[in-house]
């Protein structure tokens, strides 16, 4: 019901607002529903507001249930190519 | 028609176009070039194959980033031509102007308009002013017609596609709309994504220089290329499978469409081309459309097959498939 | 991008289907509430690779969806007052009152601009001091705090010609409807994740504890989905019920208490009708008596027309659990995404256009 996106804060301005990467786009997003943003952490960005940081303890978290499913090598090797990419 | 009035979507490429063009146009000016339904007219003068068309250029923001109004004026008219494998040669230009329209604005669309032209080999031969009241119209609209020489032996159609056929994309998909939409007012985000606006003649004329087995050739523009090769696939009667893995789509693009909630396959293009092209043949034709610079991210993106009829499925990453359908109305950008 | 690609990794999504194939043996009926779970759901074709014994229900949560036809109609006759200015989210656009839409209105001449936040709202207010300028305000818990934002902006600034006329609901006082009903019989709920974003986890404890139905809240990713429905087979071979967090990038147990804050500052709950489930006790919620002067619903004294439903529509049952759009007799043929009749065609993320548009095929069609 709530289109939200993963965004990177890639400059704080003036009044709670912050420039915030999304995919290639930059766009202002209000930080006011979000408490000490920093620049590089991510946010999601629902109408033009930050509803929530991006867990990044989490993420690993659930990344790491999937490692237990199946075989570590191979999740291993897919983490690389992400970060490559 | 369920509608009464004409609303914004009837222009969007979409169904609502559609109707508009069965219900309406094609009552009253029907005959057997026009059903068709290509985007060019084939025509017969004396036993020489000629290309006709005509398109009008509404585009707000007039000026964007990869182009402006002018140089979409003669690329889309010089697209459509090179869509039935014509070689574009003369066009017409018509202005209507709104009252208070800056001269330098002018001077800057008529001047891309010679670039684009001297680019594709066209010339701009004949043309029409219009001067309207302010608010009759926004800022500039451009009307162009072009004609274009077919070859003898080149059939090229949008019924053409064959069972087994590959089909071929030139590029990474939605620039154009991207670009544009990124200037909106109301709605600015900054991307460094440019217009892909550009004329296609050359690209093609490479293709045929290679292949006689090129079926159909369309420029993916309103509507995205999934309308486009909807329409293909209901021409042809037949059945298109694309995969979603193998369509290219800029960061900027899929970002602004994460943001927004847009489908790619629905956003506009203004320099790219769909080929359904003999399987046989289809390794030989990326190849060339690799060289040309408009085609350097070609990639062959599906095939066409029996049934379902008139349909396009999308085999997505999971392996599974799904219809994809024509873009009913306008993509607002939305929250949910 | 990154925390979303990730998420569509097809060897991780194999994975977890093959993991869902080896524990899932009960028959099962999951219901995804969120109407973006919907879309991600039918988009990949999530049903295809699911064994058979799990099926999934869509439930009302799409506000567009959910707006009443005379929530609709009242917005419309405000569009069309004189001096103006009516901004919306573009899902709003197409969705039918009783006998039209904003998007025809647009067409008859009345001033409807489509905005991508409430940011550009309050932009149009202070660029036309002249103009009376409301905000369409529909969403749930994940809009509601943006919303009140707006409304306090407006006052800092004091901006006197931004209105907003709500339509915001709450879910799960929705989910506590739907369960008292007790028209479908649930195994599990899909709970939403941006929603939860805001809310945490506790507000969907009752239905683990007093219904025994498991729930898992869940991102959109395709791999959050399958993962989401991973932890409701287990739970449901497991006999448990409990609230999970399967979306822990996102949502946190609390949820974003600074955003509930800012909401409970501005709005306060209330009554509300939901389309095809009727008037649900503090569902909705509205200006606090403080915030009166920005109330479109008390500023603008509009003649609304009686409201009509249209005959032969299955919304209701549809965003009820009851029904599935296939089984709606206008499906596909009066009603289609480009001459909706009912909401759940319009809305990108209603049951039916997800339906219509990314209709699922069988191999061998």
């Amino acid at each position: 019901m709530c289109l939200a996106v993963p965004g990177k804060v890639v400059r704080l301005k003036d009044l709670d607002m912050a420039d915030v990467e999304i995919g290639g786009v930059e766009t202002e997003v209000g930080l006011q529903l979000v408490s000490d943003v920093k620049v590089g952490e991510y946010v999601l960005v629902h109408a033009g507001y930050a509803i929530n940081k991006i867990d990044e303890e989490g993420a690993k978290e659930m990344m790491k249930l999937f490692e237990e499913i199946g075989e570590l090598d191979e999740i291993a090797k897919l983490r690389e190519n992400d970060e490559i990419s | 028609m369920n509608h009464d009035k004409i609303i914004l979507a009837h222009g969007s490429g979409g169904k609502l176009s559609n109707d508009l063009l069965k219900n309406i146009f094609l009552k009253d000016f029907t005959n057997p070039i026009l059903e068709k339904l290509d985007d060019m007219a084939i025509l017969n003068l004396n036993g020489v194959k000629v290309a006709f068309t005509t398109d009008s250029y509404v585009v707000n923001p007039i000026f964007f980033n990869g182009g402006d109004i002018g140089k979409l004026a003669i690329c889309g008219t010089v697209n459509d031509l090179s869509m039935s494998g014509a070689v574009p040669k003369y066009i017409s230009a018509a202005f209507v102007i709104e009252e208070g329209f800056p001269v330098d604005d002018l001077k800057k669309i008529t001047g891309s308009m010679r670039k684009a032209a001297e680019e594709a080999g066209v010339e701009i031969v004949t043309g029409d002013t219009k001067v309207v009241e302010k608010g009759s119209a926004d800022k500039i609209f451009i009307n162009t017609a072009g004609i274009g020489l077919i070859e003898s032996g080149i059939d090229i159609s949008g019924s053409n596609a064959k069972v087994g056929d590959r089909v071929i994309l030139s590029g990474t998909i939605g620039d154009h709309g991207i670009a544009i939409m990124s200037r909106r007012e109301g709605l600015e985000f900054k991307t460094g994504l440019k217009s892909d606006c550009a004329p296609l003649n050359q690209l093609v004329q490479d293709m045929l220089q290679v292949s006689e087995k090129i079926r159909c050739l369309r420029d993916p523009t309103r509507g995205g290329l999934a309308t486009i090769l909807n329409e293909i696939a209901k021409q042809s009667g037949v059945s298109i499978c694309i995969k979603e893995e193998k369509i290219p789509v800029k960061e900027g693009v899929g970002g602004a469409c994460e943001m927004l909630g847009f489908d790619p396959l629905y956003v506009a293009n203004e320099g790219k081309l769909i080929a359904v092209v003999d399987s046989i043949d289809a390794e030989k034709v990326l190849k060339a459309m690799k060289k040309n610079k408009y085609g350097k991210d070609s990639q062959i993106i599906g095939e066409i097959a029996e049934s379902p009829k008139g349909k396009v499925l999308l085999k997505t990453f999971l392996g599974t498939r799904r219809i994809i359908d024509v873009l009913v109305g306008e993509q607002l950008p939305r929250i949910c | 991008m990154r925390y979303l690609s990730e998420y569509r990794d097809p060897t991780i999504a194999k994975k977890l289907i093959e993991d869902i194939k080896k524990i899932s043996k009960k028959p099962v009926k999951f219901m995804e509430v969120c109407g973006t779970h919907t879309v991600s759901i039918s988009k990949n074709g999530i049903r295809q690779v699911l064994p058979e014994n799990i099926s999934l229900l869509s439930g009302p949560g799409c506000p567009v969806c959910v707006t009443a036809n005379g929530d609709i109609d009242k917005a419309i006759a405000i569009a069309e007052a004189p001096g103006v200015i009516f901004t919306t989210f573009g899902d709003m656009m197409k969705v039918p009152g009783s006998y039209s839409s904003l998007s025809e209105k647009s067409a008859d001449g009345a001033d409807i601009r489509v905005v991508y936040s409430t940011l550009d709202a309050l932009k149009i207010a202070k660029n036309n001091p002249d103009k009376k300028v409301v905000f369409f305000a529909v969403g749930f818990e994940t809009t509601a705090p943006t919303i009140a934002l707006s409304i306090l902006e407006a006052e800092r600034q004091g901006i006197k010609n931004y209105f907003i006329y709500s339509v915001h609901k709450m879910v799960p006082p929705a989910m506590a409807a739907l369960l008292n009903l007790g028209e479908v019989k649930l195994d599990g709920f899909i709970c939403p994740g941006h929603v939860s974003a805001i809310i945490g986890s506790k507000p969907y404890e009752f239905i683990a504890r007093d219904h025994k139905i498991s729930c898992v809240i869940a991102g959109f990713e395709p791999i959050d989905i399958l993962q989401s429905i991973s932890m409701l087979v287990k739970q449901v071979e497991n006999g448990e019920a409990k609230v999970e967090i399967g979306y822990k990038r996102g949502v946190s147990s609390l949820g974003n208490t600074k955003a509930q804050e800012v909401m409970k500052k501005v709005f306060e709950a209330c009554d509300a009708e939901w389309r095809g489930i009727g008037v649900i006790p503090e569902s909705g919620l509205s200006l606090r008596t403080n915030f009166e002067g920005f109330d479109a619903s008390k500023i603008f004294d509009v003649d609304v027309p009686p409201t009509k439903e249209h005959l032969g529509c299955s919304c209701g049952e549809i965003l009820r659990g009851v029904k599935l759009p296939y089984d709606c007799k206008l499906f596909g043929k009066a009603c289609t995404p480009e001459n909706p009749i009912g909401p759940c065609m319009v809305s990108t993320e209603g049951s039916c256009a997800a339906y219509y548009r990314y209709g699922e095929v069988v191999d061998g069609v």
